[in-house]
């Protein structure tokens, strides 16, 4: 399952943070603090995976009390980390064994592709002023951190749906316009 | 930040804010995107929660503000504040009937609330009512929060509505549905065990989406307990036959893949269902042939779906051919310039290097470069991939390399972690006894504090008993040459830790104490002196205590010391008179003359003094003893089968020695289990004759070495033990082909750091050329044994299907071959027929599914097909059975055999033709 979205600037401040499992608040600055002191670390050119089981501590394993015998294989207890550095941004993925490093690669591409979509060019900026537009966005890709639409015209849809609904619902207008936007006129 | 700088100037200059959100919001953004240091951004986040509280106590906000003060709120908890005043806001919101203040609401709490906060109470209730909504959209929005905010007490509350949602006519809807059933499963299993049966229904959902969504919680289902899950393999091998032929709707194909995100996760499930059973992992060859012949190796996902077959094949019950193709895309990935494939290679190779340990051979100047890199990524990975190749004939090489590396890092989980592997590793297959300890010092001497205390309680044994060999004069040299190492590291500046200390004191007051029982004279050498009267000043009282004794015991004769510290007791039990029946009289009197009697320990409750702490730990050194047995000498890993090669490397053990020799194999746990519960009672007496309760360590270190057993270690428990010996059997007769290597390897590793990249490569191929005629014949040796070993069955015998082959045995072979010789032709026409025909058929079965309800039937219908032509296709590909009996006849049937059952051309194996030809 994936534990964990975060994008954060290359200053180490976070624009969008979910934890799929609760995090108390203190706990989730101190990852994200230690995710970017790695990720800052790192040149360019090298894999795009970071071993984040000292970060993140190893993934709970399920229990099973239910169970009158004791599961011969157990999830392995891990957790991953795949990062993508775009502009000023890193977008960060983190996730436990039951997922696949390059398919988690590929999901980053999935949401950033359809930011750009979304907001034409997306920028940091797009993200720090559409907060709950961009939580709509992820929603429609993880649910509850299992890999929901993977179709970036698919998430687009979804996305569109909700704001015309939600626009026909009351008069308050949701953000639609984006940033980039108002900067071409 | 430029770019947000520039925005930010012009936000300043120009309009109210144009995106809905007030001008306060967008000067709280640009002020904090302006903000220098971390102390400036905490001053304006902190001023920014004074004035929401302010905001907030305010009456009657409207409802558009109230929106943005979440928001606003949101912000400043992502920022590292406390934001818990306003979460009741956000609750309250979630009240609302207005569709986008009810999803900020939801929004907030599901960032905001654990699933045990109090105000989750006044939620449940709205979620309760909201997944009754006709709106699809609110129930998506609770289910979301449902994920999240429920936990096992809350679960039975909402699990009825969620259950009902399974059949919501809407699929985005069953989707989440199945997924929130998957979070509950994992938070309270207990709670909807009933349920379960739910996630095999929805994997004939009539929506691919759906379906894909219930691989998610059966791969979990797979994991706990495979067995039950056994009579789906047809079902899962059908449907990733169907998805990797492209017969979901377009719609699901991601970068040319078709739905690559289900294959994934369907060969996950495969992998676990396979693993050590050969007749699910048969069913699996074709469909695994077909995807990692047809994947796309341009693209990630490609790659990633491929990766994820080599995990299968090295999961399943191994095929040749399989095998063969998987450690061809292993080097496609460790060629590529890519680290992320290079990274998934070394993973990949490790995976299979227990199956075909020859493959490690060809990529050994891959890995040694992977080794190199700067990135640090992949070269905790390319430990991990060396940890699981190490040999006795390696071992120098891959640990000296581990603690070279572990002197270099600075971050201690991980130093703690490679720190036990270099133990672990050392300890079985260390080749000299002097190599072992100077090793064991390194480590201590860089990660002293990190390493697990027992490590140090053996080693110290070691030295203090002997090693086991016959040979007395070999011993005492070798305690003086660990006395001199330890005095050696005693005379740095700095000592490590406490730890060492106490260590070094110890050995020194042990090593005294068979001198002066021997009756030698002892002559203290300075530097010990020195050590000696420092500690006798320590802070610690361990530590004193220890200097003291040491003193003590120096400055006895011969006879006291034999009796405090006898020699070679090691085996002797200690009795333990535990009712200390000596003290009766004592005891007796102390009544008489009015003292209270005696209470037991657990009637008095906890009442924690001297003597129940003793005796807990009496009873604890009784429990778990410490492990005895010393490192492993180098031998062969399999020990009942001694392989004439490499026989001249057993040296005999005494019995507690070979112990640890069994552990790695993991086949044998539970044997080697019960003997480490012998050695522990044997030899639980020893540490009291020190006097040192501290030296105890609890049981569970002794079965440590199988635990931390690396991830896909596990799996590969179940597989049967056949498989188990062939591999080792291989391993065997290759690891003294590649000692010579190893060692130029090691050699250009360690050599001028200069130009160590072109080094290695000439020392490779130096020992390549020379060692070349020796390495082609036990190459070729190595191949014919896997050939013959598997038993026939295993390459899928046709006399398990008699009927399939004798069907067509009037079919004119001459025509078969017009026929392949317009391969490209018909393999076009005949796709597409197929396609064409069986499309509609399978969306009409989709279809159905929901009608008929039983779900696994229509699934275990199609497979029918599928398995004929399996048996089929997969005899043509079978290369030892086609080159052993090359009959074109035979190869054209079973050619024919395969169109007709409408699976793709193999118009890629050579094999055929070569058939043909010769």
């Amino acid at each position: 399952m994936i534990r964990a979205v975060l994008v954060m600037n290359t200053q180490g401040r976070p624009r969008i943070t979910k934890f799929y499992e609760f995090w108390p608040v203190e706990k989730q600055h101190e990852a994200i603090r230690n995710v970017f002191s790695v990720l800052c670390s790192r040149a360019e050119h090298v894999s795009n995976f970071v071993d984040a089981e000292s970060i993140f501590g190893p993934a709970k394993l399920l229990s099973f009390p239910e169970l009158d015998f004791q599961p011969k294989v157990r999830r392995t207890a891990d957790s991953r980390l795949v990062y993508k550095h775009f502009a000023t941004l890193y977008f960060v993925f983190i996730f436990d064994s039951s997922e696949n490093e390059l398919a988690m690669l590929d999901l980053i591409q999935v949401f950033v592709e359809t930011l750009d979509k979304c907001f034409r060019n997306v920028c940091e900026l797009d993200i720090v002023f559409n907060y709950s537009k961009i939580h709509a966005i992820l929603d429609e890709i993880i649910f509850g951190g299992q890999v929901l639409e993977t179709s970036s015209t698919e998430v687009m849809k979804a996305v569109e749906e909700i704001t015309k609904l939600e626009a026909a619902s009351n008069a308050i207008n949701l953000v639609s316009k984006s940033v980039s936007n108002w900067r071409s006129r | 930040m430029e770019q947000l700088k520039t925005i930010g100037r012009e936000l300043a200059m120009g309009s109210q804010g144009g995106f809905g959100q007030s001008k306060e919001f967008l000067d709280l953004v640009k002020s904090i995107g302006e903000a220098r240091s971390k102390a400036e951004e905490d001053r304006i986040v902190l001023r920014e929660i004074e004035t929401l509280k302010r905001r907030l106590l305010e009456p009657d906000i409207p409802k558009r503000k109230m929106k943005e003060y979440i928001i606003r709120l949101l912000y400043v908890e992502m920022l590292g504040h406390d934001a818990s005043f306003g979460y009741i806001h956000a609750v309250k919101m979630t009240h609302d009937d207005a569709l986008p203040l009810k999803r900020t609401g939801y929004l907030a709490v599901t960032l905001f609330l654990s699933d045990d906060h109090d105000l989750i109470i006044l939620i449940v209730n709205t979620i309760q009512k909201d997944l009754r909504s006709d709106n699809y959209l609110v129930v998506c929005a609770a289910l979301n929060a449902v994920c999240k905010l429920i936990n096992d007490e809350t679960i039975p509350a909402v699990l009825p509505q969620v259950v009902e949602l399974l059949g919501h006519s809407k699929e985005a809807v069953r989707k989440k549905a199945v997924m929130a059933l998957h979070r509950f499963y994992q938070k309270s299993p207990g709670a909807v065990s009933h349920l379960v049966s739910n996630f095999r229904k929805r994997l004939c959902d009539n929506d691919p989406g759906v379906m894909g969504a219930s691989l998610c919680p059966l791969f979990d289902l797979v994991t706990i307990d495979a067995k039950s899950y056994k009579d789906l393999v047809s079902s899962f091998v059908s449907i990733l036959k169907q998805v990797a032929e492209r017969r979901l709707p377009k719609s699901y194909d991601y970068h040319q893949m078709p739905a690559p995100f289900i294959q994934v996760k369907l060969l996950k499930i495969l992998a676990l269902l396979g693993s050590g059973d050969k007749q699910a992992s048969e069913s699996m060859y074709t469909v695994l042939g077909d995807i990692i012949r047809k994947s796309d190796s341009s693209t990630n996902i490609g790659n990633a779906v491929l990766y994820e077959c080599i995990c299968c094949v090295a999961s399943i019950h191994p095929n040749p051919k399989l095998l063969e193709s998987a450690a061809d895309v292993i080097a496609k990935f460790l060629k590529s310039d890519s680290h992320n494939l290079k990274y998934m290679g070394i993973d990949a190779l490790g995976r299979l290097i227990k199956l075909s340990p020859q493959i490690a051979e060809q990529h050994q100047l891959a890995v040694i470069d992977c080794l190199e890199d700067p990135d640090d990524t992949l070269k905790r990975k390319t430990f991990e991939l060396l940890y699981k190749m190490t040999k006795s004939s390696n071992v120098e090489v891959i640990v000296d390399r581990m603690v070279d590396y572990m002197i270099s890092i600075s971050d201690d989980h991980y130093k703690t972690y490679i720190a036990s592997r270099c133990v672990e590793l050392a300890e079985q297959f260390a080749p000299s006894n002097h190599w072992f300890i100077q090793t064991m010092n390194k480590v201590f001497e860089h990660a002293g504090d990190l390493v697990n205390i027992k490590v140090a309680h053996n080693l110290m044994r070691l030295i203090a008993e002997g090693f086991g060999e016959d040979d007395d004069a070999t011993d005492s040299q070798l305690r003086s040459s660990a006395v001199e190492s330890y005095l050696r590291i005693i005379g740095e500046p700095k000592l490590p830790s406490m730890f060492l200390q106490a260590y070094a004191i110890s050995a020194l007051m042990k090593i005294y104490a068979f001198e002066v029982a021997a009756g030698r004279k002892v002559d203290m050498l300075p530097e010990c002196q020195s050590f000696i009267e420092e500690l006798l000043a320590s802070h610690s009282t361990d530590l004193q205590q220890r200097a003291y004794e040491l003193q003590a015991v120096v400055g006895l004769d011969a006879q006291a010391v034999q009796a405090i510290l006898p020699r070679d007791t090691r085996c002797e039990e200690i009795e333990v008179d535990k009712d200390l029946s000596f003290l009766n009289g004592y005891v007796d009197q102390a009544i008489e003359k009015g003292a209270q009697p005696y209470i037991a320990e657990d009637e008095r409750n906890g009442m924690g003094n001297v003597s129940n702490l003793r005796s807990q730990d009496q009873h604890e050194s009784i429990q778990h003893g410490l492990r005895f047995e010393a490192y492993e000498l180098p031998k062969p890993p399999m020990q009942s089968k001694v392989d004439p090669v490499s026989s001249t490397d057993v040296v005999p053990v005494p019995e507690a020695l070979s112990y640890r020799e069994t552990h790695p194999i993991s086949s044998v746990g539970s044997t080697s289990e019960a003997g480490s519960s012998e050695l522990k009672l044997r030899l639980d007496g020893v540490q009291k004759k020190w006097g040192r309760p501290t030296y105890s360590t609890p049981t569970s270190s002794t079965t440590n070495s199988p635990s931390e057993k690396p991830a896909n270690g596990a799996s590969h428990v179940d597989s049967a033990t056949a498989s188990y010996s062939k591999s080792r059997d291989s391993q065997n007769t290759k690891k003294t082909e590649i000692d010579p290597e190893k060692q130029k390897l090691a050699a250009s590793l360690f050599g001028g750091s200069s130009q160590p990249e072109r080094r290695s490569s000439t020392g490779h191929k130096a020992s390549r050329s020379s060692g070349g005629a020796a390495d082609g014949s036990r190459g070729s040796k190595a191949v014919e044994k896997t050939i013959q070993q598997p038993p026939p069955p295993d390459l899928l015998d046709f006399s398990d299907e008699p009927t399939v082959t004798s069907a067509l045995p009037s079919v004119d072979p001459f025509k078969q071959l017009e026929g392949l010789l317009d391969s490209s032709m018909s393999s076009t026409t005949n796709h597409n027929a197929g396609t064409a025909t069986i499309a509609p058929d399978i969306m009409s079965l989709y279809g159905d599914s929901t009608a008929s309800q039983d779900s696994l039937d229509i699934f275990h219908g199609l497979s029918t097909e599928p398995t004929g032509a399996t048996s089929g296709e997969t005899t043509v590909t079978t290369l030892p059975q086609s080159v052993k009996g090359p009959n074109a006849k035979d190869a054209l049937e079973k050619d024919a055999l395969v169109r007709q059952m409408g699976v793709n051309p193999t118009s890629q194996n050579p094999n055929l033709f070569r058939d043909l030809l010769g």
